[in-house]
């Protein structure tokens, strides 16, 4: 009979089992940042999958998540006003709109709705497929299993988060002109030198970066996890690519809030 | 976990139809994206300005405090201008740089007045006051002083101001202050007042004390001298209205005088006919004097005649005297030649 590991080893092997995963996220993902800047993932033969994948995970979502984007903003815009109306500070609470969405909930909101819908089901799909040797067994055969199969899923994820977010920022800022102004073009003028004072370059950029890395991290993580993590129990895959995507996610936004406002 | 709610991923190889469709809605998304994301960067570079050509306009400021770059300078409560950058000056002052659009720099004059204040909710803002729209505009680069105001920083005087009145207050609510002995005497002398009034004297009394008598007596004498003083003026308006009688005949007499004076047989119309007659008569010595004028033109053309005729006179008594020296050459010859004396004088005529 064996003897009972003891639990500092444990610990040491759990470890290093997250570093090793970690260390393969991180390289999954510099590695399809690279494909989506070489023109060759863009031509055929890779053209194909990565439009299917592009056109499965965005499309459905779109409409939806559209949607839903504008009933949140119109009830988050409604309240930010009138409270702040009640309080006579109605000049800032434009101001405090167009940050609070566009800046901080839209971008994260894109990011969990498309890890929910999209990446986290397609690291399922991965996890599947490597358990039952499929992957295995295309790579056996000479396909490039991380330009068909794995890149255009995350460049699917990716892509996806920047369109949500895009079309959702949209609508909020819309949402929110005709909430404060009605239906009007006079009070334009007023409206774009706010959003351009809101849009600083610090500002603007960390809002850039932090929505790519928020895309980047939903996509990849879930996906890495599934392809490098132990394969003997796939719920528990899926679970720990979903607390790992937290993590990051988190820590992101914990980077991107100290970054804006200390 | 969930089910996976994706549509089921393309297994098998996609007939080449549907992997164009695909391909150009992915294209379509991509597209989309693409276009999203140049708008909206398109879209924050408008609004803050990058596409406008602007004029700098230098604040000098005491304090940089609340002041960020990118904020605007408002003029009517519109802004005009942004804050792009602050620097501090070699005098230790605060140089705050604005770039002002320059479709937006008609509002700024040479007198425009500029502060800045600080509220007590809300950050600082920067005002521009034009008073006279007609003054040559600011120029490019122009360094104007910014008048200070700030909300909070007046806090600790207006504190120390009310400290200083609630304490003077209280000096005054003290119980041995000047004020409290003050409303003790007042009420004392109400009380004494009270006692006066309803004494004798009453009210009198009570303001004089013991000269009320004299102040009746007094009071009395000036009751007489009232009536002797109304006596005085009845008799005056007796005087009075014989006036009145002597002005109205002393009118009578003018309006007689006016008569003769200014009527239709009065001095003013013979004196009228008279000045009239002199101006006939004036205009006939003119043409008289006219007359001599050419009386005395004659005679001047008489005198230059004579003077003429003098001078043919003196020729003529030369030649007469010529003729007669010759007849008495004559004479003297024949008296020579003619024997028998007979008187030889000769009788000139």
């Amino acid at each position: 009979m064996l003897a009972a590991p003891s639990p500092l080893r444990a610990l040491a092997q759990g470890l290093h089992e997250r570093g090793r995963v970690g260390w393969r996220v991180l390289k999954l993902g510099a590695l399809v940042v690279a494909l989506a800047l070489s023109p060759s993932a863009w031509r055929p033969p890779w053209r194909a999958p990565l439009a299917a994948q592009l056109v499965r995970a965005a499309l459905p979502l779109l409409p939806w998540f559209t949607l839903l984007a504008a009933i949140v903003s119109l009830v988050i815009i409604r309240i930010v006003l009138v409270t702040a109306q009640s309080y006579g500070l109605s000049v800032y609470a434009l101001e405090m709109v167009v940050r609070v969405l566009v800046l901080e909930l839209i971008p994260l909101t894109a990011a969990f709705a498309v890890a929910l819908r999209v990446t986290v089901p397609m690291a399922a799909e991965l996890a599947r497929m490597r358990h039952d040797g499929r992957l295995a067994q295309r790579q056996a055969l000479g396909v490039d299993t991380l330009r068909a199969e794995v890149a255009p899923r995350a460049l699917a994820g990716v892509f996806c988060v920047l369109l949500l977010a895009a079309v959702s920022s949209l609508v909020a800022l819309m949402l929110a002109y005709l909430l404060a102004h009605g239906f009007t073009p006079f009070a334009l003028a007023r409206y774009t030198r706010l959003v351009g004072h809101v849009f600083d370059p610090v500002l603007s950029l960390i809002f850039v970066l932090k929505t790519g890395a928020l895309a980047l991290a939903v996509s990849v993580v879930p996906i890495g996890s599934a392809l490098h993590a132990r394969d003997d129990d796939l719920t528990g895959l899926e679970l720990q690519g979903l607390v790992r995507m937290f993590v990051v996610v988190l820590a992101i936004e914990v980077a991107a809030l100290a970054g804006n406002y200390l | 976990m969930a089910e996976p709610v994706l549509p089921p991923p393309p297994e098998a190889p996609a007939p080449a139809v549907e992997a164009a469709a695909l391909e150009r809605r992915a294209g379509a998304l991509l597209l989309l994206l693409a276009a999203l994301v140049l708008a909206s960067v398109l879209y924050v570079l408008y609004a803050r300005g990058s596409f406008e050509p602007t004029q700098r306009l230098v604040l000098i400021a005491e304090d940089s405090e609340g002041v960020s770059v990118g904020m605007d300078v408002t003029f009517s409560g519109f802004p005009i201008g942004r804050v792009r950058r602050t620097e501090l000056a070699d005098d230790g002052n605060v140089r705050i740089l604005v770039d002002v659009p320059r479709k937006d720099a008609r509002w700024l004059r040479t007198s425009s007045v500029f502060t800045m204040s600080r509220g007590l909710v809300g950050g600082t803002t920067i005002k521009a006051y034009s008073g006279i729209l007609t003054d040559p505009p600011l120029p490019d680069g122009a360094e104007r002083k910014v008048l200070a105001g700030d909300a909070t920083a007046e806090i600790p005087r207006l504190m120390s101001a009310a400290r200083e009145l609630l304490a003077n207050l209280t000096q005054l609510t003290a119980p041995d202050a000047a004020l409290a002995g003050t409303l003790e005497h007042l009420q004392r002398s109400t009380a004494r007042l009270d006692e006066q009034l309803a004494g004798k004297r009453g009210a009198l009394g009570a303001l004089l004390g013991d000269d009320a008598p004299q102040v009746a007596a007094t009071l009395a004498r000036t009751q007489q001298l009232l009536a002797r003083l109304d006596g005085l003026a009845q008799r005056t308006d007796g005087l009075v209205q014989r006036t009145d009688g002597l002005v109205q005949r002393t009118d009578g007499v003018i309006a007689r005088a006016d008569g003769q004076l200014l009527g239709e047989q009065g001095l003013v119309g013979d004196a009228q006919a008279t000045v009239r007659q002199l101006n006939q008569l004036l205009g006939e010595a003119r043409q008289s004097l006219s007359k001599v004028d050419g009386l005395l033109q004659d005679a001047q053309a008489v005198a230059a005649n004579a003077r003429v005729a003098s001078a043919d006179l003196g020729a003529l008594r030369a030649e007469v005297d010529a003729s007669l020296r010759k007849v008495e050459q004559l004479v003297n010859d024949l008296n020579r030649r003619w024997p028998f004396q007979r008187d030889p004088e000769l009788k000139l005529p």
